[in-house]
């Protein structure tokens, strides 16, 4: 492989740039749902790009005593985690079928880097309320991420392989009874993932001002927010290719039509849960996570161990 | 109009700053911000925290004490920020300019960029005034 060409895939597509963008529409999608939703007219279409660039051009304020390398440096690595999870993703869809074995895993653990970022740069900031919402992101990290792994191993014992590809391949799992309970679970994880509300304890508006963010101005927080709009896009789309039979693109307009379907679907769904669920509180998260959906999701990889 | 005006002025982060405030303005402010008004059509949305703020909203004479923590809020916001003076007290002073622990008016402190006289003003009024404010930033007549 060219090493050149490789490059390009992971700055412009499908990686950086391309998840940027398509990740900035669909926080519009978002948005403007929401809008709806509430009865109002919502944001122009441009409104994610304008807010992302006006925090390019404002002052990035140092808060007294935070860690400078760290508090700098930790909006990068959510980015670059994201990015690099996109293209893996992607890599499975065009070119087709570029993946290598095990990149599931891999895909996996770099999902997890953007909350990791967040928890180091409240850490690193020295505010107690940042400090507050990184706490909070790091016991929704380790409440969400037990049952995220079950709800994924269900198609993995499915076609027996780790490789993203081999699930495309073997058609979606939600055709089976223990896929649809696996998909379920896969949506509320990625709610919290995502920290959108009913799970949204570590940013908290109303209570920490913003949580873990609280410090951050300027480019820094245009990076986390950027990252945030890459994860709504790269999150949907992990589900789409594990559950749903993935984005066919050599047959044509309609699959193609059909995939982007599916994907918007996953995100209205995310949307709407967002918008008619009061958030809970953070040990009323775990409870929930490490209860009744880790009890869900071993249900389903026992019946997926059963052939259903 | 130079890049940085172009997106400061479409995506407003409001940050709201109430001094010693009946509440007549806050509540008014909160009701700018409802769906009836949807100011989000404008890229203006409310944020909790000053660092994350493009415009602060002042409201309420701020006292002797008060004037401290203004200056300090103002200092802590990234540049480039706009003030808006919102009610009377915040403007002049209103009726407390003879109390014991009156100051100065906010403007001998801090930038202030618009003032919007009323007690309290409408939300109609508070939405005129950052147009005008984006006019004035923009160049437009």
């Amino acid at each position: 492989m060219d090493l050149g060409y490789l490059i390009l895939q992971v700055i412009v597509f499908p990686g950086l740039l391309f998840t940027a963008v398509v990740g900035l529409v669909t926080s519009w999608v978002d948005r403007k749902v929401t809008a709806r939703v509430q009865m109002r007219v919502g944001p122009p279409f441009l409104q994610p790009f304008y807010d992302v660039l006006k925090l390019m051009i404002k002052e990035t304020c140092m808060p007294a005593g935070a860690s400078r390398g760290l508090f700098l440096s930790a909006p990068l690595f959510g980015m670059a985690a994201a990015a690099l999870a996109s293209m893996l993703i992607w890599r499975a869809f065009i070119p087709l079928g570029q993946t290598f074995n095990g990149d599931i895993i891999v895909i996996l653990y770099l999902l997890t880097i953007p909350a990791a970022s967040v928890i180091l740069g409240s850490f690193a900031s020295q505010n107690p309320l940042a400090s507050l919402g990184g706490s909070r992101e790091m016991k929704l990290l380790l409440a969400y991420e037990l049952p995220f792994v079950l709800a994924i191993l269900v198609p993995v014992i499915h076609t027996h392989s780790i490789r993203l590809f081999d699930l495309l391949a073997a058609g979606p799992a939600v055709d089976k009874p223990s896929g649809i309970i696996a998909f379920a679970v896969a949506i509320l994880c990625m709610q919290a993932k995502l920290t959108l509300v009913p799970f949204d304890a570590p940013e908290a508006e109303t209570e920490l001002t913003g949580g873990a963010y609280v410090e951050y101005s300027g480019p820094p927080l245009g990076i986390f927010k950027l990252t945030r709009a890459m994860m709504l896009f790269t999150m949907p789309i992990f589900l789409v290719a594990v559950f749903c039979g993935g984005i066919a693109f050599n047959q044509g307009w309609l699959p193609i039509l059909l995939g982007a379907l599916k994907y918007l679907g996953i995100v209205v769904v995310v949307v709407l849960i967002r918008n008619t669920a009061p958030r809970v509180r953070i040990d009323q998260a775990v409870n929930f996570f490490w209860g009744p959906v880790t009890l869900a999701a071993l249900v389903a990889v026992m019946a997926a161990f059963m052939g259903w | 109009m130079s890049f940085a005006v172009n997106m400061l002025t479409r995506s407003l982060n409001v940050f709201h700053l109430g001094g010693s405030a009946c509440n007549n303005c806050d509540i008014e402010i909160l009701d700018t911000l409802t769906p009836r008004y949807d100011l989000e059509r404008f890229g203006i949305t409310l944020v909790g925290s000053v660092r994350h703020a493009d415009v602060l909203l002042i409201t309420g004479i701020f006292n002797k004490k008060a004037a401290i923590r203004l200056k300090r809020v103002y200092q802590e916001a990234p540049r480039p920020i706009l003030v808006i003076a919102i009610g009377a007290c915040a403007c002049t002073g209103n009726m407390f300019q003879k109390s014991y622990n009156w100051d100065v008016p906010i403007d001998k402190y801090i930038a202030v960029d618009a003032y919007l006289p009323g007690c309290p003003p409408k939300p109609e009024a508070m939405i005129m005034a950052v147009v005008k404010l984006v006019k004035k930033l923009r160049g437009a007549k």
